[in-house]
């Protein structure tokens, strides 16, 4: 099964490296998005439970991009039915999806987040690194595996691109929750007390429970 | 069914003695409460589903959604006028089950497109199915979120299923949560048999239409010289 996935994996990495259809433009667009939110907010400094929620909510918004895009070179190829055709673990295919999809979503955040440090941040971000790594790292698999769930979901569905964002923005409710409550005191102008471990283990037990629900689920999405 | 719901309507004023607007907490938490269970259950006919392979379960699965979803805006719409008449707002964000109710609503507003926007009936079972256990499993997870959310900035002080209510309250309470339980089972069943008769319709329609095509193909067409075509009424 391993195997598989990381055919599928390799397939996907390959085609974006050639393409750069999913992590450009969801590059671009949080960028964007930092320089929108200056302008909206009539502020230069963010700092707290506002910068929080603000890079959260663009990563968010930037991760509907990419979900969008998950199935697309399956779907005008056709390559699924060469995958379903494949004596393969339906498995390997969630697992492979939500793995790409975590990869762009860390490519991402490499860029992004320098660029939130620069344009929007007032406080230093680099003493809180370690804090933020592990609030990154989980809420980045919740968003994969949910993403992937979603996408796949979604990808037999006419109006495809209407569905995604519909379905994933409330869905990530709580992953917003999780990570931008663990950020904000990061990114606090005057320290307080933090309350991280709460956050991240509402992240965790997110992730779990859709890891479970996802690989419970998958099989049936792709059935045909 | 009736019996019961007649009680609630007319032994709740007896001790509803907090004020008129008190009295819509027998309306909105059962109602709330009904739609929960409706959506998690909708969620558990859709594992059946996913087990089964009987379209009966989906319907079933699809109906139970559906009617929740219908409960979930008369939560909201009694909801707010609740929180007008006791908070003196018609939206509170502090209240955690508000707000998850609201995320959980707006998620299940995306069941029926998801569903119509796919065009092959067992696909369509399908997907739903696979949708309906992914929202059934969020349900719980988003309510612990909102609520560690809010319990954060705002220590909980109003319990909306108060510890303390008085005997007499808990007990129309009770019996307003089983009427709408009960109300929720009937409506349930009875748009399963609506549904089932529309498609049993359709079923009967389009084979009527058929013959009658038939019929009218065998009868306008020249006949033979030779009487091999039986004379068929038309339309029979």
């Amino acid at each position: 099964m391993t195997r598989a996935a990381r055919a599928i994996l390799r397939k996907d990495l390959a085609i974006e490296v050639r393409t750069r259809e999913s992590v450009f433009p969801m590059v671009l667009f949080s960028i964007t998005v930092f320089v929108l939110f200056h302008f909206g907010l009539g502020r230069n400094e963010l700092d707290g439970d506002l910068a929080s929620g603000v890079l959260w909510v663009t990563l968010l918004l930037a991760t509907i991009l990419a979900v969008n895009r998950l199935f697309a070179a399956e779907h005008e190829q056709g390559g699924l039915e060469g995958i379903l055709l494949a004596p393969i673990d339906r498995t390997a295919v969630f697992l492979a999806k939500s793995t790409a999809l975590l990869l762009y979503l860390v490519v991402l955040e490499v860029v992004a987040l320098p660029a939130f440090a620069l344009l929007l941040l007032g406080p230093n971000l680099l003493d809180a690194f370690p804090e933020l790594l592990a609030v990154l790292v989980l809420a980045d698999v919740g968003l994969a595996v949910v993403g992937a769930l979603v996408s796949g979901l979604a990808s037999e569905t006419r109006a495809r691109d209407l569905i995604v964002p519909l379905l994933l923005l409330p869905l990530l409710v709580p992953v917003v929750i999780g990570a931008a409550n663990a950020t904000e005191p990061l990114m606090s102008l005057s320290p307080h007390p933090e309350d991280l471990g709460k956050w991240l283990g509402l992240l965790a037990l997110y992730d779990g429970v859709f890891a479970l629900v996802a690989y419970a689920v998958y099989d049936f999405l792709l059935e045909d | 069914m009736a019996a019961s719901l007649s009680l609630v309507f007319f032994y709740a004023p007896l001790d509803a003695d907090q004020g008129f607007i008190q009295k819509i907490f027998y309306l909105h938490v059962p109602l709330a409460i009904v739609a929960l269970l409706g959506f998690i259950a909708g969620g558990v006919m859709a594992i059946k589903y996913l087990r089964t392979r009987d379209p009966s379960w989906d319907m079933r699965s699809y109906v139970a959604i559906h009617l929740s979803l219908v409960l979930a805006v008369g939560v909201l719409i009694t909801g707010s006028i609740w929180a007008k008449g006791s908070w003196g707002h018609w939206w509170v964000w502090d209240e955690p089950t508000l707000v998850s109710f609201l995320i959980i609503f707006l998620l299940y507003c995306c069941y029926q497109p998801l569903r119509f926007s796919i065009e092959d009936p067992e696909r369509q079972a399908r997907y739903a199915a696979v949708f309906a256990i992914t929202a059934g499993a969020f349900v719980p997870v988003n309510f612990i979120a909102v609520r560690l959310a809010q319990a954060f900035s705002h220590p909980r002080v109003l319990s909306t299923t108060g510890g303390n209510m008085p005997g007499e309250m808990r007990l129309t309470f009770y019996v307003s949560l089983i009427a709408m339980g009960l109300l929720f089972v009937t409506l349930w069943k009875f748009e399963l048999v609506s549904k089932h008769a529309k498609f049993e319709l359709k079923r009967l329609r389009r084979r009527l239409e058929l013959s009658l095509e038939e019929g009218t193909s065998r009868g306008g067409a020249p006949s033979p010289p030779t009487a091999t075509v039986p004379a068929q009424p038309i339309g029979s």
